[in-house]
């Protein structure tokens, strides 16, 4: 025992020592990261310390040995509302939509793309595609909103001109269209920009491969079939499992930005919820139940979705 | 059959297809080309005579006197200035909080390397949520202020582990030799590594300026009674919620008395072009930036 314990600490002094020594050797680096390491204490670590809120009756302007301790109170309040079932079916609906949409267009366009041999007229189409992702919420529920308009909107005069309406339909108004414009607007907006990581993955992939297709008289599906979805397959699968892990926390702009009190039913989602029935009534420590419910769901979410990834391909995203 | 004719029946298959993939993408293309089109052109159109509709692409009466009516009022004047102010500020700090972390992460020799790493990571899956965000902001005292626009986003993990990637690949022999010259640490990131990481960072930069420009959401949550502190976006969402359909809490703004000269819809469209216009001007031009930065945190992140 002692043979093996005196070796052991006559390593353990030069490596303290060293551990000075290359501290100072690192001086600027510590200095240099410091500040921001720092920084991310204040605005992302410490307001996980605010979800002890959730468990007390919190009252702004007391210290907080004064606030008032409920235990799981307004969990139970939550878990008993109504609105919570509602706004929770609102989020996970638009969540999967946009997920299937969100997932299958842009690898369909991002295929159709590299399909495309006119060079010129491939870029163009591109930076096209890419255009509406830099375009705000605002701007895009804006359009939207005009592009559906019961009055002169340019969805309904085209039904109308089709002759397919003959009066013009109020998407906006009408509750059951909300899920699905959101969807679309999401679509519109990112599918562009989503074909990006794709499309690279697409380059990655060898010609002689399509060569010797070519060779054994594959058709240009054949060769889409059996080489560009076989070689773009762990992307897809890494961004499915991504977009897994950001099931519950879709965000509100959307939401917020498109949706009115005629289709409130319909367009509420989780972070909404908590800032209408939390921030704007007050009532903080309900609202940060409401947070830390989807923070923490959030995060089994994606460790479930990294788990389930690494079974698959034996790698971690995380 | 003989390969001749298994050659032909599959190039006329090709054919169809090739058709098909062009008509899908111009398709596409119009889709998205054309609300903003429309958008244009019904900004640049008289009011009265854009309700009885039909305007497609171009305008059917032409005039500019939307635009002299937005441009009239002081709120868009002053949410112009804020907005170019704060995605300036912001970019700026973004790119140098990034890239300082950025390069001390990618020193291999760097001790805490691994801590800060993972301490970053986790901020990307972690988050205290709004509430919690907004009591802070709250104590900070830093509701009604410029500096809620810029600060508490200063660091984003993303921007940083794109930014490391790039470093990685810039031969560390160079920083050696400089270190045997004598430079400091702070002087290799400054002299040597940063104007090679140029590339990333105008990747980095185009998202920082794109999301700066595109917030409003701390506006309406921080500054939204501040006048002098509102921004561009922030006003196109007033007005666009202003409608009987929306929202309704900014029904009675100073923008919708200026309007009564010209149609609310007529005023909305112009807003939508004046938000819209700079990111579109500035755009083409940095495409090939992102697509690259894109690519290097799809490869990495």
């Amino acid at each position: 025992m002692k043979a093996v314990a005196a070796p052991l600490t006559n390593k353990e002094k030069p490596r303290k020592s060293r551990f000075w020594t290359t501290f100072i050797r690192n001086k600027y680096l510590y200095m240099m990261s410091l500040p921001f390491v720092i920084w991310v204490f204040i605005f992302s670590y410490y307001p996980l310390w605010g979800w002890t809120m959730a468990f007390q009756k919190y009252k702004p302007g007391k210290s907080f040995g004064e606030q008032k301790w409920v235990g799981l109170e307004h969990f139970r309040y939550l878990f008993n509302d109504d609105t919570f079932y509602l706004v929770l079916r609102n989020t996970l609906a638009m969540s999967f939509m946009g997920i299937i949409a969100g997932f299958a267009i842009p690898i369909i366009f991002a295929i159709m793309l590299n399909e495309i041999r006119h060079m010129a007229f491939k870029r163009f189409a591109q930076t096209v595609s890419y255009l509406p992702h830099f375009v705000s919420w605002v701007v895009v529920a804006g359009i939207v909103t005009k592009l559906l308009s019961a009055e002169n909107g340019a969805v309904n005069e085209f039904l109308m001109w089709l002759g397919i309406i003959s009066e013009p339909i109020q998407f906006m108004a009408k509750g059951e269209w909300f899920w699905g414009i959101v969807t679309v607007s999401d679509v519109w907006k990112e599918t562009g920009w989503n074909t990006i990581i794709y499309l690279a993955a697409i380059a990655g992939i060898g010609p002689e491969l399509y060569e010797a297709a070519k060779v054994d008289g594959a058709s240009r599906l054949r060769q889409i079939w059996h080489i560009t979805l076989p070689g773009i397959r762990t992307t897809i699968i890494i961004l499915l499992i991504m977009s897994i892990g950001h099931l519950i926390s879709i965000g509100f702009e959307k939401q917020f930005l498109l949706g009115n009190n005629l289709v409130g039913d319909y367009s509420k989602v989780l972070d909404l919820y908590s800032l209408e029935y939390g921030l704007q009534m007050s009532r903080y420590s309900f609202g940060t139940a409401i947070n830390m419910f989807n923070s923490v769901v959030s995060l089994i979410l994606l460790f479930s979705a990294n788990g389930l990834f690494k079974k698959f391909t034996k790698e971690s995203i995380m | 059959m003989t390969t001749n004719q298994m050659l032909n029946r599959s190039s006329k298959s090709d054919k169809i297809f090739n058709v098909a993939v062009y008509v899908f993408v111009i398709l596409a293309t119009i889709a998205t080309l054309y609300p903003f089109l429309n958008v244009l052109a019904l900004s640049l159109n008289d009011s009265t005579d854009s309700v009885r509709g039909g305007i497609t692409i171009f305008p059917r009466h032409f005039t500019l006197k939307n635009y002299d009516v937005i441009f009239s009022f002081s709120g868009l004047i002053t949410g112009f200035k804020i907005s170019i102010l704060r995605t300036i500020v912001g970019t700026v700090l973004g790119l140098i909080s990034a890239s300082m972390l950025a390069y001390t992460l990618s020193r291999p020799d760097f001790q805490a390397r691994r801590f800060v790493s993972v301490y970053l990571a986790l901020t990307m899956y972690i988050s205290g949520g709004l509430i919690p965000v907004y009591l802070l902001i709250k104590d900070l005292h830093m509701m009604n202020t410029f500096a809620v626009y810029v600060l508490p986003g200063l660091v984003s993990a993303f921007n940083v582990f794109i930014i490391r990637s790039f470093m990685d690949g810039i031969p560390y022999a160079l920083q050696e030799s400089a270190k045997l010259d004598g430079a400091n640490d702070f002087t290799i990131y400054w002299r040597v590594v940063l104007p090679m990481t140029k590339p990333a960072l105008a990747t980095i930069a185009l998202f920082l300026a794109v999301t700066q420009w595109n917030s409003w959401f701390d506006t309406y949550l921080y500054n939204g009674s501040n006048e002098s502190l509102t921004t561009l976006q922030f006003e196109l969402m007033k007005v666009l919620q202003s409608t009987t359909s929306g929202n309704g809490d900014y029904r009675n703004t100073n923008m919708t008395q200026v309007m009564s000269s010209v149609s609310p819809e007529s005023v909305k469209m112009a807003i939508t072009i004046v938000v819209t216009l700079p990111i579109l001007l500035v755009y083409p031009f940095l495409q090939r930036y992102f697509v690259k930065g894109m690519t290097l945190g799809a490869v990495k992140g």
